[in-house]
């Protein structure tokens, strides 16, 4: 194992995926505002509002199609980089990757076309039933996504084979429903619409500011404000569901969210601040509230939230039985007829990645020394400080969109945006943050899935595949040069459109428009 | 759970289920791809392309799904040759995806500025897109059929064992030539139903002379592997059928003519050749006497013959190890599990007839010519 091709793989997935996290949520949210607001120019037969698609709808098409384009490296970059992940679980990681495209991409790609070109040829009902596909096409891409990632995070319904040495499905079911996978769904899908909504607030509001558009962004300020109230609320409320998963599921990673170097008595105290010293592994200083952590973690008074300590001591535990396990596979090879070794293999194959955590340090693994245990078994903490600040901040801004949305809210039903200028500065700084809340909740789910590319199955660096620094290098820098270039093209062409602005870019007076209507009945079949 | 299908069966299956992605990916993305290879060609002012671009706008998105879901059913259903192929072929599959990534923006970013350098720099990225992955595809599949340096660890871990350069050996460059030349006259058969006047006189006149191409590249790449210059591969022994996927537990050896051999043992198979051979030398004729529509038609056919014809001398085979020949992949010991490949099963026939019956429906809303008049009064046209 190449150290430096470990390195440098594991850079680039994070770059390409954290740079392709910039379209999705935008994606996302955006859908589903531009079902909302043509469902209300169907329904009403308000000019504005199919102005208000297609304007919204052009900076959605800029937005999908680098969605569309970083998506492809993510697909195929498993293949590329990550080889020996890909044979050892492909056969269930792969499987709703393929379900993605058959069920959810298909569905967006292939309308998102109509979606731009069938305005003349589509009777309203019908493009309104485009623009809903495109929306759940996105959505259920997200679901099967997160799937897979959620197996990754918590490897349920599955089993080793030691005839064809890889992970396989034994529960398909468990797989689909894992509690992880569904609670990083709504987690995530809701941080999309929160990113969909303070797009079109943010946008909106600087019109306001400068006195253009005046019924086009206040009507969109209006959806984004209820749609963004919902989201942000709902953000944070499955943020802690998905939060309760890891406690189940993934305990050293809440582990180290939370800097939690000892076992509390329960109910443990909330580290609202600290400085996470890995050298020293204790904290430099922290600021402690009693019993708030127990209660969100257990949602109890009586259980124990464990340290990263004691984990470690776990994890000790693990590596030895999973070398046991790796000797009976030893053993198998050499005569697969083995009983014993079949038998020795079934109690602890679920510990077998443990023992795997050892090739760092030798080839050898059954012969490792108790000193190599020791490090194998500190190699599962992931890093504290990082996680501990970009968990914090994300969840800080959580809170914040919920005030930030809520304050639009009340404004909305006032019908008051114009009088509170101070409120319009607030939201279009504002626009930014639902993407850095959004990487770094990803940072989170990632980073703290270290040392682990399959939780407890298969450690990262043991997943890379067999090339050469040159080749890994080569691509690297490919992509950061062409990316870098992408998105010099993509903000351009996203600013250039915004100031535009809806009236010159579809060639109306919008505020002209706001009280026309077309019959509605009629006009639904009709194209 | 036990699947109702025995696994022997569903190995044979997912083969034929992946030769059937990847000939939908060429055929429908293929006509765009080839539409941008012909960009420059067909299209001789501003009006002209961006006439041609918006042929394939409405469409493009869609068909390069095939190729995503083809990655994802080849992960799924064969993770051995996801694994093995992708980071062996390192740089030739960054190319791939260079294009594929170039493809989307440059077909929505193009129109979006009148600036003509904007414009060329984005034209210049569709005509790359259409190029690179035909040709790409091509020298793999070249590559494929002579089989390719790799071996595998106790592990099973991949290890390729070639270079870059090894893949452009000559066989492998006429079949990557072959690839774009059915690509190129896929797009003009498509241009010729989609539009009128100098676009569809020129994309005639340039699809034909690709058909003849695509039609000699094809006799010749076939009297190479028939003559035994390109080796074939036999299993001698091990790979049974219904056995749990592990590459290394047959012994293969390698054997001129051993391909040829394949298609005579069951002459069915020569149903393959046939058809690629008819379809592009009648949609190069057709051409000529402006059918675009039966001119696709055929030409697709053309596509589809030509890609099973490797895939049915090869069988089981789908890549052999140059290298270590044992440790070849084929059908029988590089798949999924027997409960993998059933639930895939099923995923793909609740789902396929339904893309298959909503992407007609799209295709029907867009029909007819497409008319320079209509797109430059569009606000949502490329």
């Amino acid at each position: 194992m190449n150290e430096v091709v470990v390195d440098l793989s594991r850079l680039q997935f994070a770059i390409t995926a954290l740079y392709h996290f910039l379209f999705v949520p935008l994606t996302l949210g955006l859908s589903v505002i531009l079902v909302i607001m043509e469902a209300v120019y169907v329904m009403t037969g308000r000019v504005i509002w199919r102005d208000m698609v297609k304007f919204w709808g052009v900076l959605f098409g800029i937005n999908f199609a680098m969605g569309v384009a970083t998506g492809i490296t993510m697909e195929f970059q498993f293949g590329t980089n990550w080889a020996y992940f890909s044979h050892y679980v492909g056969d269930i990681f792969g499987v709703p990757l393929a379900i993605e495209g058959l069920m959810a991409f298909f569905l967006e790609a292939t309308f998102v076309g109509l979606f731009f070109f069938g305005w003349e040829r589509l009777s309203k009902l019908q493009h309104l039933l485009v623009t809903t596909m495109v929306a759940i096409g996105s959505n259920f891409s997200a679901l099967w996504i997160l799937i897979a990632n959620g197996w990754m995070q918590n490897p349920v319904g599955a089993k080793f084979n030691p005839t064809t040495m890889r992970m396989e499905v034994t529960d398909f079911y468990a797989v689909i429903f894992n509690e992880v996978a569904q609670a990083k769904f709504v987690h995530t899908v809701s941080a999309g619409y929160v990113t969909g909504a303070m797009f079109v607030l943010a946008i909106s509001a600087w019109y306001l500011l400068r006195g253009r558009h005046r019924a086009f962004a206040v009507r969109s300020m209006t959806v984004a404000a209820s749609f963004g109230l919902a989201s942000a609320l709902s953000v944070v409320v499955l943020g802690d569901e998905s939060g309760y998963a890891a406690t189940e599921h993934q305990k050293m990673k809440l582990a180290a969210i939370e800097a939690e170097w000892e076992t509390q008595p329960p109910p443990a105290g909330f580290n609202v601040l600290a400085w996470p010293d890995m050298e020293k592994r204790e904290n430099a200083f922290e600021l402690k509230v009693p019993w708030v952590l127990g209660l969100i973690a257990t949602r109890s008074l009586s259980r124990e939230v464990l340290g990263i300590n004691d984990l470690v001591a776990r994890a000790k535990v693990r590596v030895r039985h999973g070398l046991r396990a790796y000797r009976a596979l030893q053993r198998l090879r050499r005569d697969p007829a083995d009983k014993a070794a079949i038998r020795e293999l079934r109690v602890f194959d679920h510990t077998l990645g443990y023992a795997l955590l050892l090739k760092r340090y030798r080839t050898d693994i059954e012969n490792a020394t108790p000193a190599e245990i020791e490090k194998a078994a500190w190699d599962t903490v992931p890093d504290v400080l990082t996680l501990f600040w970009s968990f914090r901040i994300m969840v800080g801004l959580g809170f914040y969109f919920i005030v930030l949305f809520g304050i639009a809210f009340i404004l909305s039903a006032r019908r008051a945006f114009e009088r509170h200028r101070w409120f319009l500065w607030l939201a279009f700084v504002s626009l930014p943050l639902p993407w850095v809340a959004a990487e770094l909740g990803w940072i989170v789910a990632e980073y703290g899935r270290q040392p682990w590319i399959i939780e407890g199955v298969l450690p990262t660096f043991l997943g890379v595949s067999e090339v050469s620094v040159g080749q890994v290098a080569f691509s690297l820098v490919g992509f950061i040069v062409f990316y870098t270039v992408l998105a010099v093209a993509d903000v351009y062409l996203m600013v250039k459109y915004a100031r535009l602005g809806p009236d010159a870019y579809l060639g109306v007076d919008t505020n002209a428009r706001a009280r026309e209507r077309v019959p509605v009945l009629a006009s639904a079949i009709e194209t | 759970m036990v699947p109702p299908i025995d696994y022997e069966t569903l190995k044979i299956i997912w083969w034929l289920l992946l030769g059937l992605l990847l000939v939908g990916f060429m055929v429908t993305d293929g006509f765009d791809m080839g539409a941008g290879a012909l960009l420059p060609f067909a299209g001789r002012n501003d009006e002209e392309r961006r006439l041609i671009i918006n042929t394939v706008g409405p469409v493009w998105e869609g068909n390069q799904v095939w190729f995503v879901l083809g990655g994802g059913a080849i992960f799924a259903a064969w993770p051995p040759l996801y694994a093995l192929a992708f980071s062996g072929f390192y740089v030739a599959m960054f190319l791939v995806l260079a294009a594929l990534i170039v493809r989307p923006v440059s077909f929505v970013f193009r129109s979006k500025n009148k600036d003509p350098r904007w414009r060329a720099i984005w034209d210049g990225g569709l005509f790359v897109s259409g190029i690179v992955p035909p040709l790409v595809f091509g020298i793999a599949m070249g590559n494929v059929l002579q089989g390719v340096p790799f071996r595998l660890t106790e592990d099973l871990r991949p290890v390729y064992e070639g270079s870059f350069a090894g893949l452009l050996n000559p066989f492998a460059l006429l079949c990557g030539l072959l690839a774009l030349a059915m690509v190129i006259q896929h797009g003009a058969a498509w241009l010729v139903l989609k539009t009128e006047g100098d676009v569809a006189r020129r994309a005639r006149h340039f699809g034909a002379v690709a058909g003849v191409g695509a039609v000699a590249l094809f006799a010749i790449c076939g009297a190479i592997v028939w003559a035994g210059l390109v080796e074939g591969y036999v299993i001698r022994a091990g790979a049974a059928p219904g056995a749990e996927a592990n590459p290394l537990a047959k012994t293969v050896a390698r054997e001129a003519g051993a391909w040829a051999a394949n298609l005579n043992a069951a002459p069915g198979k020569w149903l393959g050749p046939l058809v690629g051979l008819l379809g592009l030398g009648v949609a190069a004729f057709l051409l000529q006497f402006k059918r675009g529509r039966l001119a696709l038609v055929a030409s697709g056919l053309g596509i589809a013959g030509v890609i099973a014809t490797p895939g049915l001398a090869m069988f089981p085979f789908i890549l052999p190890s140059s290298s270590n020949p044992s440790m070849s992949l084929t059908v029988w010991d590089a798949s999924s599990s027997h409960l993998t490949l059933f639930l895939m099963l099923i995923a793909t026939l609740v789902f396929m007839p339904l893309i298959i019956a909503y992407t007609s429906w799209v295709y029907y809303v867009i029909r007819g010519k497409v008319s320079l008049e209509a797109l430059l009064a569009s606000r949502e046209s490329y």
